[in-house]
């Protein structure tokens, strides 16, 4: 029994058939060819899978293709504009905050959600923000501080934003 | 036109050049090959640690649908030879490992059988229709049970567990012994670890049954050697094979050796003349994928009542798993027994090593390999002498470091170390952590019934591997050369192939450093290519820190080749003799007059048309070089831990992590500080978070990410790092290596920190990870022995 389901991916509208069972990080993967949302671990752990499933950060890993029926979804490759690096990635490439790059995409999704929520965040909460991505590479140091860099650019763009609005 | 200043790239924080691929989802990792018709493999792993197999009912499983073919040992049987290990010590016992088992299951990664269908969902159903009769037979999963009589035999064709018995020792140990005013025995455990790269390992192949060609894509840190291995496990002609490491989401070591995945995966797709594709799963990473460390060692440290050390013996057993891994028999032995003087000069050493097969997965190189468990074992041991006859930590190392003016250095039992400063990497550090400030809060701390303690960690590691000649005396089965080849196209731009592979640490970006810098060419005028037996000329891989000292500088002198032979053409432009031809930011002239300058791409472009050309020179600018170092290289540094314990829960929390390191001359000071600081967390983790846990029938308790703690973010601190530079003499470029020197250094500084923290309470030595558990039973076993000191 294969299922139909319609979602928007990175601004893009798509409609397939799909397995019931078919786990979302392996829908966009395989079947969507978006391969930028990598696979690190088989029980939630990692969080090498998350995207934005409308707004909120998610691990692929554990919600069927089905659940994301009708839903928005971003994923490392919806992030740079117009081939400009969103300030995350940016600051990501400034402060070194990625060795072989496997967890990245994941862990700036994650960033990315916390950011809307916490847009000035303390480096003790930024830690927490990521408890759920796991980092071999770098320590999570320059992880941190490529979050922290990445909130004060956006802060002052919003500001910006606004002034110039 | 090159602008005049173009600024010197050696040393520079320069960002990545790989970044902007992987940071917006370009990367190519193994799974994200896909072939037309590609099938993909699933592999049945045994139920048992240790059981003979009866038999294997495959029919159900072929007839399902989307099930294309499946295999067992017995079809691979006569067609392909056993899984190779590349590493021989005299009197080793060398076992067959079939890249799918035959007989007998000896631990829980060997497969039993492998399914070929459509897609993985349908291969992952179809194992589930196999079955299997086991006879179940009695597992060992610990080394020294595995040496008793009437232990299980992981091979019964051996008739014992005992792999190799290694040793090495200089001076008369007994003698130091007996002549010491103490003697301090510990036994330590330097407990299994998972190393845990967050890509698994997978395998792409791919033949192409017009030419009889294969190419494997597959998640390694070895390709040519991955090559020249399978060519032979397969019987494939070498140079009918291409094998490429695309990126690779990390390795640790992990990733270093043939796996018998590689050869089961790249003969079903001969057999089936279509595209395979196997892909780990992270669960079964655990029970297949190598593992690290695993050493019980029981060290005795003599020292005389002033702090002189006399003697170290050390009695370690290793674990090897089941079978031998690529490297695994050198990594407990020469990466470990010779680095057992560490930073001090030890008059008498002796070290014996038992290798020792076992029901677990395969043990071999984990960041580090062996060197942690050196330092681990000379840094504890440091610290029960000094406890021993009440001496300060800091001033027993002080008193036994080797000193600046002894460089180099010959240990007693045969390794030469290059170049060092011991001391001023320690004061350094000291400094920086404020130590007679910290001790002097240690001791009013322990008046209000808080414990703090202060952890130190010596290190000196063996890098740069290797010269091929003294690799190959200690049972290596390769070259330690590395190589470069220089591309030079007409338009001055520049391509890079170079042998040693990148798998997160940032060659690209550091190798083109070298060249930019060197032929004065902008960073974006060199593209490097690595990781692609296709197209490098040959690489012996990375690992063990010694890209830079090996990879690094084959580029260096392959630049160099350019350049003298860019001379050549320069000083016929010029009509000049080459001896008063200078080279600086690009540019060639006659030296006084730079104003009459030919750039590097005017003399590329040259090296092409050859219009106006010295007579008999070689068109083209194209070089290669083969770089064999004389000897390795020797990174060392102090690392200062400073830890709070929790008097409620027995949690430990790093207050401060001070790294002071000399790796020699520095590349790039952003990428040796992010190999640090990872390098860091993963000592950390071992220190205190990380282990593997077998039980006595070798099913891995500790399973999969959820039940083994690997750090996270909040868990952990941010460290501090500082350098020292005292460059190499070994090679031009003055470097060392600095991949794994925070994963050396940092697990015995947390533990030293640690029993430093539980002192009043008695306490000597806690085995590693140090658990909140463990310390609340030394918290709750008693008050404190004494106030103070």
């Amino acid at each position: 029994m294969r299922q139909t389901i319609q979602v928007r991916i990175n601004g893009q509208e798509r409609r397939d058939e799909v397995e019931p069972r078919l786990l979302l990080v392996h829908y966009l993967r395989e079947v969507a060819n978006l391969t930028g949302t990598h696979i690190g671990c088989d029980t939630s752990q990692c969080g090498a899978c998350t995207v934005l499933l409308d707004g909120d950060a998610v691990k692929s890993c554990t919600v069927l293709a089905v659940q994301a029926d009708g839903c928005e979804i971003t994923t490392i490759e919806g992030l740079a504009q117009d081939g400009r690096l969103h300030p995350l990635q940016e600051a990501f490439w400034e402060f070194h905050g990625l060795q072989c790059g496997y967890c990245t995409p994941g862990l700036i999704l994650t960033a990315l959600d916390f950011l809307r929520h916490h847009p000035q965040p303390s480096e003790e909460e930024i830690r927490h923000a990521i408890e759920g991505n796991l980092c071999r590479c770098t320590g999570y140091q320059n992880v941190v501080r490529a979050i922290r860099a990445a909130a004060e650019r956006m802060s002052a763009q919003g500001a910006q934003e606004v002034r110039h609005g | 036109m090159v602008s005049a200043t173009i600024e010197r790239l050696l040393g520079k924080s320069v960002r990545r050049k790989e970044d902007p691929r992987l940071l917006t989802g370009r990367g190519t990792y193994v799974d994200d090959v896909k072939l037309p018709g590609m099938l993909h493999v699933a592999f049945l792993r045994s139920t048992h640690a240790h059981a003979r197999i009866r038999g294997i009912a495959v029919e159900a499983a072929r007839r399902r649908p989307g099930v294309v073919a499946v295999f067992t040992g017995a079809d691979l049987a006569g067609k392909v030879k056993p899984v190779p290990c590349g590493w021989t010590l005299p009197n080793m016992k060398l076992p067959d490992h079939p890249a799918l088992a035959v007989g007998k299951a000896r631990y829980l990664g060997d497969a039993v059988a492998a399914v070929v269908a459509t897609d993985r969902y349908t291969a992952r159903d179809a194992l589930d229709a196999i079955e299997v009769d086991y006879e179940p037979l009695p597992a060992v999963v610990d080394q020294e049970q595995a040496l008793r009589p009437g232990a299980p035999l992981v091979h019964d064709e051996l008739g014992t567990n005992l792999c190799f018995t290694w040793s090495v020792s200089g001076g008369d140990v007994e003698a130091g012994l007996r002549q010491a005013d103490r003697v301090v025995r510990q036994r330590l455990i330097n407990q299994r670890l998972i190393p845990n790269s967050i890509e698994t390992r997978g395998v792409v192949a791919q033949p192409n049954p017009a030419t009889g060609e294969l190419t494997i894509w597959s998640s390694t840190q070895i390709p040519h050697l991955v090559r020249l291995l399978l060519a032979l496990t397969l019987d494939i002609p070498e140079h009918k094979l291409r094998v490429i490491a695309p990126d690779v989401g990390g390795a640790f070591g992990s990733k270093l050796y043939l796996y018998a995945e590689e050869v089961a995966v790249t003969w079903i797709a001969r057999e089936l003349g279509v595209p395979v594709k196997w892909i780990e799963d992270r669960s079964e990473a655990y029970r297949a994928t190598i593992h690290g460390r695993d050493h019980i060692q029981d060290v005795e440290i003599g020292v005389m009542q002033d702090g002189r050390v006399v003697a170290l013996r050390a009695h370690s057993y290793a674990n090897l798993g089941a079978y031998l891994s690529t490297f695994a028999p050198g990594i407990p032995t020469v990466l470990f027994g010779l680095m057992l003087s560490g930073t001090y000069r030890i008059p008498n050493v002796a070290v014996t090593v038992d290798g020792v097969f076992t029901n677990t997965n395969p043990v071999d190189a984990y960041r580090g390999a062996g060197r942690p468990e050196a330092t681990y074992l000379v840094e504890r041991a440091m610290d029960l002498a000094a406890a021993e006859i009440g001496m300060d930590p800091v001033e027993l190392r002080r008193r036994n470091l080797i000193p600046r003016d002894a460089f180099p250095y010959t240990v007693v039992t045969g390794v030469t170390y290059d170049s060092g400063d011991y001391e001023k990497t320690l004061n350094r550090a000291l400094e920086l952590v404020d130590y007679a400030g910290l001790r002097a809060e240690q001791a009013r701390l322990r008046q209000e019934g808080k414990y703090l303690g202060i952890g130190i960690s010596n290190y000196v590691e063996i890098c740069g591997m290797a010269p091929s000649q003294v690799l190959g005396a200690a049972g290596g089965g390769a070259g330690g050369w590395e190589s470069a080849t220089l591309r030079v196209s007409p338009t001055g731009k520049v391509t890079l192939l170079v042998g040693s592979s990148s798998h997160g640490q940032g060659h690209e970006t550091a190798f083109a450093q070298i060249v930019a810098d060197g032929l004065g060419i902008p960073l974006e005028d060199v593209e490097v290519v690595h990781g692609d037996t296709g197209v490098v000329q040959f690489g012996i891989g990375t690992f063990g820190s010694r890209s830079a000292a090996t990879g690094g500088v084959a580029t260096a002198l392959c630049v160099e080749k350019v350049r003298e032979k860019a001379k050549k053409i320069a000083a016929h432009l010029l009509e000049a003799a080459e001896a008063d031809i200078e080279f600086e930011q690009g540019k060639f002239y006659i030296r006084g007059s730079p104003e009459k300058a030919k750039t590097f791409q005017e003399i590329a472009l040259q090296a092409f048309l050859c219009h106006n050309y010295p007579k008999g020179l070689e068109p083209g600018l194209d070089a290669t070089t083969f770089y064999d170092p004389s000897n390795f290289t020797w990174p060392f540094g102090t690392h200062i831990a400073v830890v709070e314990i929790d008097g409620e829960t027995g949690g430990v929390k790093v207050r401060r992590y001070v790294a002071v390191d000399d790796c020699g001359n520095v590349i790039n000071p952003l990428l040796v500080d992010g190999q640090l600081h990872g390098g860091i967390i993963q000592g950390i983790g071992q220190a205190l978070y990380e282990r593997a846990v077998f039980d006595d029938n070798g099913q891995l308790l500790s399973a999969n990410l959820l039940e083994y703690v690997v750090p996270k973010a909040a868990q952990v601190p941010a460290v501090e790092t500082e350098r020292t530079v005292t460059p190499s003499p070994v090679n031009p470029l003055g470097v060392k290596g600095i991949g794994e020197a925070g994963t050396i250094a940092s697990s015995a500084a947390i533990v030293n920190a640690v029993v430093d923290a539980l002192a009043p309470f008695g306490v000597r030595h806690l085995d590693m990870p140090l658990t909140p558990e463990k310390i609340w039973r030394v918290l709750r076993a008693g008050r404190p022995a004494a106030q103070g000191g």
